[in-house]
Formats: C-alpha cells, sequence, structure tokens
C-alpha cells in the first residue's frame, strides 16, 4: 500500500509511468558470462564502501612518529605516519583489520572480474560495431583500476610496497628524454619524496575512482542505448534481445548476485590474511625483502623486467636503460594492442556491418589463436615474477629457470595459438558441438577448412500472435516449434495500446514472420466486452479503465487465495 | 494453479524465508560482535552470512517467479536513417558554415588551445620548483660534501677494524641516515683475488659500494662470502665484488658504482667524495 501511494505521489509529480515500464521491461541476456561485467561493477562498490572506512583512519604522509600501538613488535620505534596508521588499523580500530582485508580482497577480484568481462567480450567479438565505444571506455577502465590497485597497494609505505615503488620510479625514470622530469612530476622529487604518499592518497581515493565512476555510467548508457548483444539460438536474431525482463527476475537475480559478491568480498576479508604490512616492517631504502611477489595483476610486469636482459645502450651519449624496454614498451604495447584491437580486425576482415548476435569463440579462429597466445603469454610473465620462488621449491639456480621462462615466454603462446586456431577451425568444420566430441575427420576437414554445410532446412515454421489483455493492452509471442514436446514462446516484454503497435513492434523484431492472432495465456482471459469497444471518446476509457481494475483485483485476489 | 507447482512454490517461499532469517542473525552477529571486540574472522564470517543469506533470498526469489527467461525485445536498430543522420549533422555544422564564421571558429580554436597551454605551466610547481631539477638532484648525494664518516644504520659512526670478511656493513653519510640515495655498504675482502681494481679508492682490502642495484635501484642485499659476490633480491642480479662490482648475472648491466673512503686518524671510515658514478638505475643524461 505504501508503496502503491508512493509511486502515486512520484508520477503525479515527474510523469513517470512510461518511461519507467520502459524500463522495467528491459530485457537482459540470460548467459552466465554475462555476469563478469555485473561481478566488476559490484566489487567497484565493495571497493568504495570499505574503502570509505579505511581513508577515514589512513594517514596520507611519510613525516615520521612514534608508534604506540598495541602491535608489540613496533612498540617505540619511530616510523611513517602511512605505515603507523596503518598498521594501526589493522590492531587498533575495532573491524579494522576486516576491512582492510576485504578491500583489498575486493580490489584483486575487481580485476579479475575485469579480466574474465575483457576476454568474454574478446572471445565473443562483442567489440565489433557497433560496440568498440564501449570497449575503448572498457580498456581505459581497466587501465585505471590497475593504477588504483597499484597506488593503493603502495601507500602505507611498507618494505614490500615501497620495494615496487622503487621498481616502478625507475622504470618511470627509465623514459627516454623525459624520464627524470616525468619521475620527478609524478612523485614529487627524488625516490623516496615525501609528497609521493599524499599523491598516491589523492588519486586513490579521489581521482582514479571518480574517473571509473563516471567511465561506469557512460559505459552502462551506451549499453542501454545500444541494448545487449545476444549469443544465437532459436528466436534470436539481429532485430531483437532474448531474455528476462529488469523487474522483476532480473533485478532479483542481479540484486543476488551483488549481495553474493559482498559476501565473498568479506569472507575472504574475515578469514584470508592479505598484506600483513606488520610484518614486511616499514620501507628503508637499504634494505629488500626476499622473495618478493607483487599483487598478481602487476606481476606481469616483475616477471618481464626479470627476463629481460641486460640491454642499456646509448644514443648520442644519452643512456637508454634496460627497464624501458620490459617497463615502458611493453606496457604501452599492451595497452595500444587493446584499444586498437576492433579496428585491426575491422581492417582485416573487412568486416564493418553492426552486429546484434555474438560469435562463438570457434566461429573466429584467428581471433580466438591470438586471444589465447596472449593469455599464455602474460601468464607465463606472471609466472616468471615468482621464478625465485619456484627456484627454491625445485632446487635449481635461478638463472637456468629464467632461460626457461624465456623460452616459454616465446615459445608457449605460438604453440598454444596455432592450437587455438587449428581446434577452432576443426570445431567450425565438422558437425561437433562440443570440443570433446571432435573426431579425427573433423581435424582433418578443419586444417583444409572445407566446412560441412548446415542443415539448411530453410527457415523455421515460426509464426507471431498477438492478442489482447482485459480488453485493453496488446501483446505478442514468437512461437517456433522445436521438435519435441513444447514450442519454443517468447512473449513480448511489454504491452502496447493497438493490435497495429504490437504487430509493429513483432514485425521489427522478426522480419518475415507471419502474424496471426493468438489466445492470452491462460488466467489472463477475459471474453471481450463488444460494447466498450465500439464506444469512442473519453467514457469508453473510463469503462475501460474501471474494467481493467475490477478484473486486476480479481486476479490479485485468486492468486494471492 | 495446479497442486505441484503450488507446493514447490511454497517450499521456495519456506527456502527464501529461512534465508532472509539467518541474514538477519548474520548481521546481529556481526553487530554483538563488534561490540565485545570479537576476532577478524567472526566479524567476517557474520558479514558474510548476512550477505549470503540476502544472496540466497533473493535468487531463490528469483526462481519462485518460474523460469529465467521468456521474452523477447525488438532492437530498433543502431543507426538513425540516412537522411536524419544527415539532418544532425547538418544542425551541428550550422554555426560554422560560412568564411567569417569558419574563421571565428578556427580562433575560438586557438583561443582554448592557449588557455589549455598556458594552464600546462603550473605543473612546473609539483617539481618542488625552489629545488634543483632532476638532471643535477639524480647525479650527486650526501656523500658529496667530503669527509663525512660513514655511520652504520643507527647512526653510530663505523671504524676501519670493525669491518670483517663475513659480512656486509651498511652505511649512510653521516647526519644523512635514510637518505635515499645515499645507502652504501662496506666489506674487506683479500686484495689479492681481484680482477679487476674497484672504481674508487679504498683502504687497505675494505671497499665501499652503493648499496643501490642499477637495474632498478633495490637495495642489493644478500653477500656470498666466498664468490665475494652481491645478490638483489627483486630481480636476481648478481654483482662480482671482486671484479669492480661488474655485474655478471641477471638484468643490471652497469657496475654498482663505488665509494671512496680513507681512515681518520681516529680510526674512523670516512668517504673523501661522491660515489664513482650517479647511484641506482639508469636514466636518459646518466652519464
Ligand atoms: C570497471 C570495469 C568494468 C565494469 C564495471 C564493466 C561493466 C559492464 C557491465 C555490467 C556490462 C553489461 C553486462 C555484460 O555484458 O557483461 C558491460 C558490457 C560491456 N563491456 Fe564492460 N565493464 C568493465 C570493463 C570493461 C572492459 C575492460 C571492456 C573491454 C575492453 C569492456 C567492454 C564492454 C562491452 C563491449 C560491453 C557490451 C557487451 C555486450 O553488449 O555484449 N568493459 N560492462
Ligand atoms: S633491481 Fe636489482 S635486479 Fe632489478
Amino acid at each position: 500500500m505504501i508503496v502503491r501511494r508512493l509511486v502515486r505521489l512520484l508520477d503525479s509529480r515527474l510523469r513517470l509511468s512510461a518511461p519507467v515500464r520502459r524500463a522495467m521491461a528491459k530485457v537482459f541476456p540470460d548467459h552466465w558470462t554475462f555476469m563478469f561485467g555485473e561481478i566488476a561493477l559490484y566489487s567497484f562498490v565493495a571497493l568504495v564502501l570499505t574503502g570509505t572506512f579505511l581513508a577515514l583512519f589512513f594517514e596520507p604522509s611519510t613525516t615520521d612518529r612514534v608508534y604506540h600501538g598495541s602491535y608489540q613488535p613496533l612498540h617505540g620505534k619511530t616510523i611513517s605516519a602511512a605505515y603507523a596508521s596503518t598498521v594501526e588499523l589493522s590492531f587498533d580500530v575495532r573491524a579494522g583489520l576486516l576491512v582492510r582485508q576485504a578491500h583489498h580482497w575486493a580490489a584483486l577480484v575487481f580485476i579479475g572480474a575485469i579480466l574474465l568481462h575483457l576476454a568474454r567480450i574478446f572471445f565473443t567479438g562483442a567489440f565489433r560495431k557497433p560496440r568498440e565505444i564501449n570497449w575503448l571506455v572498457g580498456v581505459t577502465m581497466l587501465t585505471l583500476a590497475l593504477l588504483n590497485g597499484f597506488t593503493g597497494y603502495s601507500m602505507p609505505d611498507d618494505l614490500l610496497s615501497g620495494t615496487g615503488l622503487r621498481i616502478a620510479y625507475s622504470v618511470v625514470e627509465s623514459i627516454p628524454l623525459l624520464g627524470g622530469w616525468l619521475a620527478f612530476l609524478l612523485f614529487g622529487g627524488e625516490f623516496p619524496a615525501d609528497q609521493t604518499v599524499p599523491r598516491m592518497f589523492f588519486a586513490h581515493v579521489f581521482l582514479v575512482p571518480a574517473a571509473l565512476a563516471g567511465l561506469i555510467t557512460l559505459h552502462m548508457l551506451i549499453l542501454v542505448r545500444q541494448k545487449h548483444s545476444q549469443f544465437p539460438a532459436p528466436g534470436r536474431n539481429e532485430h531483437n534481445v532474448v531474455g528476462s525482463r529488469l523487474w522483476p527476475s532480473y533485478t532479483l537475480r542481479t540484486l543476488a548476485l551483488f549481495a553474493a559478491v559482498l559476501a565473498v568480498t568479506f569472507a575472504l576479508g574475515g578469514l584470508f590474511q592479505i598484506n600483513p604490512v606488520w610484518i614486511y616492517g616499514p620501507y628503508d631504502p637499504a634494505r629488500a625483502t626476499s622473495p618478493a611477489q607483487p599483487d598478481w595483476y602487476v606481476a606481469w610486469e616483475e616477471g618481464a623486467l626479470r627476463l629481460f636482459p641486460a640491454a642499456d645502450f646509448r644514443i648520442f651519449g644519452y643512456l637508454v636503460p634496460s627497464p624501458f624496454f620490459p617497463g615502458v614498451v611493453l606496457g604501452a604495447l599492451t595497452f595500444l594492442a587493446l584499444y586498437a584491437w576492433p579496428f585491426l580486425e575491422a581492417r582485416v576482415t573487412g568486416e564493418r556491418t553492426a552486429h546484434q548476435l555474438l560469435d562463438r569463440p570457434r566461429d573466429h579462429p584467428a581471433r580466438l589463436g591470438v586471444g589465447v597466445a596472449a593469455l599464455l603469454f602474460y601468464s607465463v610473465l606472471v609466472g616468471a615474477a615468482a621464478d625465485d620462488v619456484f627456484a627454491r621449491l625445485l632446487r635449481v639456480p635461478v638463472t637456468s629457470l629464467v632461460w626457461t621462462f624465456r623460452f616459454l615466454a616465446l615459445g608457449l603462446p605460438l604453440a598454444g595459438g596455432m592450437l587455438a586456431y587449428y581446434l577452432a577451425r576443426a570445431l567450425r568444420a565438422g558437425s561437433a558441438p562440443e570440443f570433446a566430441e571432435l573426431t579425427r575427420a573433423d581435424l582433418h576437414r578443419g586444417a583444409k577448412d572445407d566446412r560441412v554445410p548446415g542443415d539448411g532446412d530453410g527457415p523455421p515454421a515460426a509464426r507471431i500472435e498477438v492478442w489482447q489483455e482485459f480488453g485493453l493492452v496488446w501483446r505478442w509471442r514468437y512461437v517456433e516449434p522445436t521438435g519435441g514436446a513444447k514450442d519454443l514462446e517468447l512473449t513480448s516484454n511489454i504491452d502496447y495500446p493497438s493490435e497495429q503497435e504490437a504487430a509493429k513492434a513483432a514485425r521489427a523484431a522478426y522480419p518475415g514472420v507471419p502474424i496471426g492472432p493468438g489466445r492470452p495465456p491462460p488466467g489472463l482471459e477475459l471474453p471481450a466486452a463488444p460494447a466498450t469497444r465500439r464506444l469512442g471518446g473519453p467514457l469508453a476509457r473510463v469503462f475501460r479503465l474501471a474494467a481493467w481494475l475490477v478484473v486486476l483485483r480479481a486476479v490479485r485476489r485468486s492468486r494471492s487465495r | 494453479m495446479n497442486g505441484h507447482r503450488r507446493r514447490h512454490i511454497r517450499r521456495a517461499e519456506l527456502a527464501a524465508a529461512g534465508a532472509f532469517l539467518l541474514a538477519a542473525l548474520g548481521a546481529v552477529g556481526f553487530a554483538v560482535g563488534y561490540a565485545f571486540g570479537a576476532q577478524t574472522q567472526l566479524e567476517g564470517v557474520a558479514l558474510a552470512v548476512a550477505c549470503a543469506g540476502s544472496a540466497a533470498g533473493l535468487g531463490i526469489g528469483a526462481r519462485r517467479l518460474g523460469p529465467a527467461g521468456g521474452h523477447v525485445e525488438e532492437h530498433g536498430g543502431f543507426a538513425s536513417p540516412e537522411l536524419a543522420a544527415e539532418a544532425l549533422a547538418d544542425r551541428v555544422t550550422e554555426p560554422g558554415r560560412g568564411w567569417r564564421r569558419g574563421v571565428l571558429v578556427r580562433l575560438l580554436g586557438l583561443a582554448v588551445g592557449s588557455i589549455g597551454l598556458a594552464l600546462l605551466f603550473p605543473l612546473r610547481s609539483l617539481i618542488a620548483p625552489r629545488l634543483p631539477g632532476p638532471t643535477h638532484t639524480l647525479r650527486h648525494t650526501p656523500w658529496r660534501s667530503g669527509g663525512l664518516r660513514l655511520v652504520d644504520t643507527t647512526g653510530r659512526p663505523v671504524r676501519a677494524d670493525e669491518v670483517t670478511g663475513n659480512d656486509i656493513v651498511v652505511v649512510y653519510p653521516e647526519g644523512h641516515v635514510g637518505a635515499g640515495d645515499a645507502p652504501a655498504f662496506v666489506v674487506r675482502l683479500d686484495p689479492s683475488r681481484f680482477s679487476a681494481r674497484p672504481p674508487a679508492a679504498g683502504v687497505g682490502g675494505i671497499v665501499a659500494y652503493s648499496l643501490l642495484c642499477t637495474h632498478a635501484g633495490c637495495a642489493v642485499g644478500l653477500y656470498e662470502q666466498g664468490t665475494g659476490q652481491m645478490f638483489c633480491p627483486c630481480h636476481q642480479s648478481v654483482f662480482d665484488l671482486l671484479a669492480g662490482a661488474r655485474p655478471v648475472a641477471g638484468p643490471a648491466s652497469r657496475p654498482l658504482p663505488g665509494l671512496p673512503i680513507t681512515v681518520d686518524s681516529s680510526g674512523f671510515l670516512r668517504a673523501t667524495g661522491d660515489f664513482s658514478s650517479p647511484p641506482g638505475p639508469g636514466y636518459w643524461s646518466r652519464p
């Protein structure tokens, strides 16, 4: 009752009915891979919530002060305010450690979800026209997410992250011509500069999150404007979207996902220790931890720094230090390639039409091969970032492991990419629905790329049915015989004021499918009242409204019984 | 509605109700745990139960509404009809049409561009305007003033006879403990094993080098006495102290800079000047 009154109250001021009803009827495709973007979104919310709490206690300054908190080993020591306040957050602020660890875990989930989301967009070709803009927005969000992860990780001024910061500084310093100036500009002076932590703090809690929030908004606006893409299936084509409506089923499910993301965040934050800075100790330029591994999402850079050989050289007497190549060039090429991919692919394939239906990964073997190769390359780099750990476990010298990883970094992507390419061709050429059902004949056919022609039994005997509900509104449904006991039935997401408009929408969604009258679903039948239909003008409208209300009441009462 | 489906819904409703109750219990558990200063693990689990209960209740609620999917929405297409798109382009470019207006638009661009460029200048303030720029700062360290005693990390001056061959001693210039570009180490070596002369003057067998790795600036912390080698824990560069701290493995390209030292009349080690080359990682204008 309260909700009803609230709706009326708002509508009488904002004329909400039409736009909100249309928004609530928006159709979302049902496929589990579409959840990665949402998980990224909800872990961003979790980050903002937990981060706000942390920001109220963290002191962004490297000014020294004496620690008096309850962590005994540091008692009475002179340490930076940033480090001291992080240790105090962990031991003296109630629930502080939980929130700190939940925040760190949420960051890992955030970036993991973004990467899975990116992979789904990539392998299904969702970035093709008209969705290139959202791809660009997405890559930008990925860079910002990585940046925010790194600044957040570096702020506590502990030994582990300080070492990482030192390396990052050296990488910036290595840029030809500008390196020194750029490093001073970003970090505020020679390493370790007093300005660095306050600057990272401002970027981490304000600049980057605000930019991310803005870009997420843009991402969603574009998504709504363009509508979701969908995988090909019966009833789905380039002119429609098939799935669940926003209200109520999708809303409930996505809220459930939100709560689940929060549950995982807090469970991880409560049960699994992460970044125990009090164990690492405060940053000290004369000390370094060993072994030292950064968070996994920057580990590819760390691995590249370990694998790239000593290769300093000079141009006109000026030095180009070797970290420039793994540190700057590799990162720049990575993101350049990501930004450019949709346009490169369009140029190579000559494909410039707009797409509503997604590819299956196998439909595009070259893209699959490149993607698999890239994934393998960066995975090897992440592995190489732990080469000292592997060396200790395997009792082999690090130098021989470095050589192994160098070969893997070049060979594995090549081999894996080729394999993916040929398997995709075999899947595409043959008739095996799944990888596990590939036959030798499929492999042969794939190698020669002669594809088995499709079933080609012409358009299915599908039809559109239009009907009237409560003698008031019109709906339509798409019916396609499946050969099984039940036909495929898809109902229009919204109702229409006239039969013509319903038919028009149906024709837009299924061009060429014959339209005829149909019966309303059971429970919504009502003998049409011919008298009201013949009446025109306001009187008829009042009458129809009254009839509708009566029927709605009756239906609701019968349902609740 | 048939009985089977009704029973099914009934059961789903009960399950959802249970889940929401569990969620409320979890929330209460967290609040109570917080009030009594419970362990992080308990607080985390309680919050997780609260969220997971809500998730389960909502998920079951969604199932109760019946299977997902089953709806279709028409897609109006991505682009406007050709004429409409043309009309929009016309409308947008209208103010710039005609010779004078075209010039004006360009001049406006010039004005805005100049303002943007001018606003870049205050960026210089971010690089400590009263201090020397990177070219100078990166090259010099506090050791430059010469004659500074070598002190250990607690600030105590180091005597020549305390330096052994067993392990390195990390040193700073007196009065500059903790300075980022200054950390160095001293160690005693057998000069007869040198295959190359150290880059800076030593005292008997005592040599002093920058502690900062020439690859990316980590502290080169691990000394192996038998081989006279220093290891960097960051990317495993190895420097051979018997060969002038030349890099012999890993990604570092340049030797560790040496620090010229002497012994003063009271037996303390003193530096006679700055490192033999700028310490730490390389940069464009590094000599
Ligand atoms: C901050 C990180 C991000 C968030 C919160 C986010 C969120 C979302 C959500 C919720 C959707 C709709 C559901 C889905 O299709 O999964 C979506 C769609 C999309 N995203 Fe992202 N995303 C992020 C990063 C990225 C990245 C890194 C890329 C690619 C480089 C990307 C490209 C796209 C594209 C092209 C679509 C439209 C997909 C379609 O209609 O099929 N996004 N995003
Ligand atoms: S910093 Fe020493 S090897 Fe990279």
